[in-house]
């Protein structure tokens, strides 16, 4: 019997009973789409802290100062990790250290950088605290990725100089400017007076932290006239690319350790390595994902579950007929074929139903977070919903197939 | 004389276990050649539509042979039984069985589907053996809306649309009055004289007289097996017109 003759079957089966179909089919769309709208959340929210870490800037280290040395870490490793020797601080000297090309051939540049702890910038009436004043070099703007809007950079010239001039973020430019053009007006930083040259493109805020909320003077500047000549805050160093940043990172360790006499494992400053920390972040959102997902898998399971449950009431309540198409010549495979393609067709529009419904929501952006569909789930969740139908919709097919006719025609 | 269409030998058939336990036929053996038409009588629970269902393959015995055509049916495995369900034999039962909330075209086409015959020529075929039981204008009715004798008829016209070599009736004519009984005994005289094998159950009399033989069975066993006509001549009542 010609293949077309079972689906024909199979559709009058299931629209026979339009409201039970309705409803069986609800719950495998219920999973399908819970299944690809998770894992789309889930991905969603991987790459928006993906994109928040790569804004911090590309191949980069940070060295900052570390003053834990001796305490939590020491009290574990078997008592006092002895008298240390004075923690140093990170210095002008160090920055310079790490530019040696034969000690840090990885390294491509390297910005020291201190920030002054409170800033007041005042333009005319207008006056704006501003949350980051950092002094730096030029290098900084490329290795955190912050590119200039509207003017220009400051320059080495400006460095050497100790020239007052600042680039400023969006935020600070709309506080003290309004809409007007700030590049070459002077401001007053806690009473300096600073030049503004530029103003920074908007990077948009990342979580609680305002990253507009910026101004970057050069260094000595900075150091002149609001942080004093004291240690560094910090010292940004740019890998020569992607592929380089460990072995920037050990090239950093080595220097600094020398510099500082550091022997043990207790060093007196700290690497953040970007690339390891979106490493350890897409791991942790790579498990919220599966997470997400299994819970959703559940529902898919519960959703083939009430395919068996309407199968097997569907073939009780239809064993008359089955015993009817047998006596007249319908052979197993032909039962089979109906039953299990009646089981299939269920699952399959609703898993069809439950992926428009995941596009359509995967639309709209869900606290904070827009959903990225992924494809491979789509697949998966159609390929599972499929499956459930012929997993769950064998069993009830296949009592139906092997009845004998007479025991299917006196069914009561 | 050929091998028989259908051979039965010492069929024994048990219903349930222990106390409960009913024999409803004990020892049967009969041989049906080609072109006879036999009519199985006998009082209401003597196993003739025990008989009747392990003939038509939808039953099996507890014990005895079966043969269609020489061939061993307890042997034949299950895709082998649906094709002779559905080529060979043509069932038509004593409660109508028709599949409902499908048309009677539907339901008349449906050995043709299962036998894998073409959309156009079962469309053909199965309005060809609607008109034949009389039922031009009712072919798009489902069972539901078609009087009892009606369905009947529409089943006696699924059981001949496979054109099958052997058609089993179970008191065909049971629901039917006398103007529609005449009408399927006219039809079922007319394939006997093209030499089909008809075996039926009746319970009248005057059904009976147009079998060639009729089989008397009481508490499943044979009592009476009379011949009314030769096999291979037309069935009496035709003979009778003619004459
Ligand atoms: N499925 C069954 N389970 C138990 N006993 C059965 C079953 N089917 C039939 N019987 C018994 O077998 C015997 C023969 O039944 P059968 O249906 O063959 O009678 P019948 O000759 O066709 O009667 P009727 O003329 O009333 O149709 C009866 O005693 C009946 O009670
Ligand atoms: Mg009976």
């Amino acid at each position: 019997m010609n293949p077309f003759e079972i689906v024909r079957f199979a559709l009058r089966g299931l629209l026979a009973n339009k409201m039970r179909s309705a409803l069986t089919m609800l719950g495998i769309l219920i999973g399908v789409s819970a299944v690809i709208m998770l894992v789309a959340v889930g991905e969603g929210a991987s790459r928006s802290i993906q994109q928040n870490i790569q804004r911090l800037g590309a191949n980069t280290l940070t060295v900052s100062p570390s003053f834990a040395g001796g305490g939590g870490g020491g009290a574990r490793g078997g008592g006092d990790a002895g008298p240390r020797t004075q923690a140093r601080r990170l210095t002008l000297d160090d920055a310079r250290a790490l530019t040696d090309r034969t000690l840090a051939p990885s390294v491509k540049s390297v910005s020291p950088v201190v920030t002054a702890p409170s800033a007041t910038a005042a333009y005319g009436a207008a006056s704006h605290a501003i949350a980051q004043f950092v002094g730096t070099y030029p290098s900084y703007f490329e290795a955190v990725n912050k590119p200039v809007d509207q003017g220009t950079y400051f320059f080495n010239d400006d460095v050497q100089a100790a020239r007052k001039v600042v680039v400023i973020g969006r935020t600070v430019a709309e506080a003290l400017f309004g809409s007007a053009d700030p590049v070459g007006e002077r401001i007053s930083v806690s009473g300096v007076p600073f030049t503004v040259v530029g103003v920074l493109k908007e990077t948009g805020s990342t979580g609680t932290q305002d990253a507009d909320d910026v101004a970057i003077a050069p260094l000595p500047a900075v150091q002149q006239s609001l942080s004093g000549f004291g240690p560094l805050n910090q010292i940004v160093v740019q890998a020569t690319g992607a592929d380089t940043t460990t072995a920037a990172q050990a090239e950093v360790t080595a220097v600094l350790d020398q510099r500082h006499g550091v022997t043990g494992g207790a060093a007196d400053y700290r690497i953040l390595n970007q690339a390891t920390l979106q490493e350890t972040v897409s791991q942790a959102t790579g498990t919220f994902t599966v997470l997400l997902a299994a819970v959703a898998a559940i529902s898919l399971l519960v959703g083939g579950i009430g395919i068996t449950n309407i199968m097997l009431v569907t073939v009780t309540e239809r064993t008359r007929e089955i015993g009817i198409r047998k006596a007249i010549g319908a052979s197993r495979g032909a039962i089979l074929g109906q039953f299990l393609l009646e089981a299939t067709l269920l699952s399959l529009a609703g898993g069809v139903a439950g992926v428009l419904l995941a596009f359509a929501g995967t639309r709209f952006s869900v606290a904070g977070i827009q959903p990225v569909l992924v494809p491979s789930s789509v697949v998966l969740a159609l390929g599972v919903s499929v499956g459930i139908g012929l997993f769950f919709g064998s069993y009830p097919a296949d009592r139906a197939a092997k009845l004998r006719p007479i025991q299917a025609l006196r069914h009561e | 004389m050929t091998v028989p269409v259908l051979r039965v030998r010492d069929l024994v058939k048990e219903y349930g276990e222990g106390d409960a336990k009913v024999r409803a036929l004990r020892g049967v053996s009969l041989d049906v050649h080609k072109g006879d038409y036999v009519a199985i009588m006998g009082a209401s629970g003597s196993g003739k539509s025990t008989l009747m269902n392990i003939l038509g393959c939808l039953d099996i015995p507890t014990s005895g042979s079966y043969q269609i055509d020489g061939a061993d049916v307890g042997r034949l495995n299950e895709h082998q039984l649906a094709l002779l369900r559905n080529r060979r034999v043509g069932f038509v039962f004593q409660s109508f069985n028709l599949i409902p909330r499908m048309s009677a075209l539907a339901n008349v086409e449906l050995p043709l589907v299962y036998g894998g015959v073409r959309q156009a020529e079962r469309r053909a075929r199965a309005l060809a053996a609607l008109e034949q039981v009389g039922l031009a204008e009712r072919v798009h009715h489902e069972p539901n809306q078609l009087s009892g004798g009606q369905q009947q008829r529409v089943a006696v016209a699924r059981a001949l649309v496979t054109a099958p070599a052997l058609l089993l009736a179970d008191e065909p004519t049971g629901n039917l009055d006398t103007a529609s009984t005449d009408d399927v005994l006219r039809i079922l005289d007319g394939l006997s004289a093209a030499g089909r094998t008809i075996v039926l159950i009746t319970h009248e009399d005057d059904v009976a007289a147009h079998a060639k033989r009729v089989v008397r069975l009481v508490d499943g066993q044979i009592v009476e097996d009379r011949r009314q006509a030769p096999p291979d001549g037309p069935p009496p009542r035709l003979a009778e017109a003619a004459r």
